[in-house]
């Protein structure tokens, strides 16, 4: 259940856990590092635009990583990027997510053979919250793929969960 | 406006010495085959000479033949003024691939020829700055476009195959 879902008691006062406060405040605004690398960048940029509107979840390109929260990688990641993709990735500040847009993030996609210059999936080198399949996947799914990861964030706890 | 047999003519009249030969039993365009060490002279000469004027070099290419043992390098030139056209190719031994550069003549050669040396591992003599321009700069796994080439098990702690 999420915070907006919680019981209003009294005129100006909102009862809610403090978890469930900082997860939906998480959630509602997922700052995207300003970052496209191949076709799929082009999707991600229509999903920004007005007709899909990316800016309805919260989500906004930062151009510095140090100010945001998400990183979509969208496109073919070389060996040459992997290496700076780690370096920003690592640039971002705690909390971060990760959302793999598209096969050739995922798993190398057209060039799991024969692409020498190709790594074979983003997640050798940062850990991936949520993968989006498609080639490229259309604005719906990236916005899918938004969506399930604004669902783990609010499923998220502080506290270890019992056994 | 010249044909490729017109072309050759005016080369051999040019350059008595060199061997140079007319490919034309293939279903693409004519190709000139011209030796490797004297690609620079040549390149001045069709670049200036009055009844060329070869001004554009529109592509510079690699290619390994394996079979024959040889890296060989395609020019296709044009001349925007004479509207005429011109494939050359030059061939390489594969243990020691050296062709002096073109560079000068053409500038765009410049980049095409760091990607040669890149994918294929062709030397540019003379080439004014010849490192790598695709491949990460400190790629030490070879040339990857090389026939017999394999790609290495693990580039900076990441694995390379699927």
């Amino acid at each position: 259940m999420g915070f907006l879902d919680s019981e209003f008691t009294d005129g100006n006062i909102v009862v809610a856990k403090a978890e469930d406060l900082l997860n939906w405040a998480r959630l509602s605004s997922l700052w995207q590092v300003s970052f496209g690398l191949a076709c799929c960048a082009i999707e991600m940029m229509a999903t920004s635009a007005s007709h899909y509107d990316f800016d309805r979840f919260g989500v906004i390109p930062r151009p510095s990583p140090r100010q945001a929260d998400i990183i979509i990688i969208s496109g073919t990641v070389t060996l040459k990027m992997a290496t700076r993709i780690k370096r920003l990735y690592e640039q971002m500040p705690d909390p971060k997510y990760i959302i793999s847009m598209g096969s050739c993030s995922n798993c190398g996609g057209p060039y799991w053979e024969h692409g020498y210059h190709v790594l074979k999936g983003v997640d050798r080198v940062i850990p991936v919250d949520v993968y989006v399949p498609g080639c490229p996947p259309r604005p719906e799914a990236l916005l899918e793929g938004l969506l399930k990861l604004q669902e783990k964030i609010r499923n998220e706890s502080m506290i270890k969960k019992s056994a | 406006m010249k044909n490729a047999e017109e072309i050759l003519q005016i080369l051999k009249e040019n350059f008595p010495e060199s061997n140079l030969e007319l490919k034309t039993d293939q279903p693409t365009e004519a190709v000139l085959i011209a030796a490797s060490l004297e690609i620079d002279k040549l390149s001045l000469f069709l670049r200036d000479s009055s009844e060329l004027l070869f001004d554009s070099l529109m592509n510079l290419s690699g290619v390994d033949e394996l079979k024959e043992s040889l890296l060989s390098v395609y020019y296709h030139l044009e001349s925007t003024s004479l509207k005429h056209k011109i494939t050359i190719k030059v061939s390489t031994d594969r243990n020691k691939p050296e062709i002096p550069t073109v560079s000068e003549v053409w500038k765009a050669a410049d980049w095409h020829e760091r990607e040669a040396y890149d994918l294929f591992g062709i030397i540019f003599l003379n080439h004014p700055d010849l490192r790598r321009i695709l491949m990460p700069y400190d790629w030490d796994a070879g040339y990857p476009l090389r026939k017999d080439y394999e790609n290495p098990e693990f580039y900076q702690g990441m694995k390379v195959p699927y």
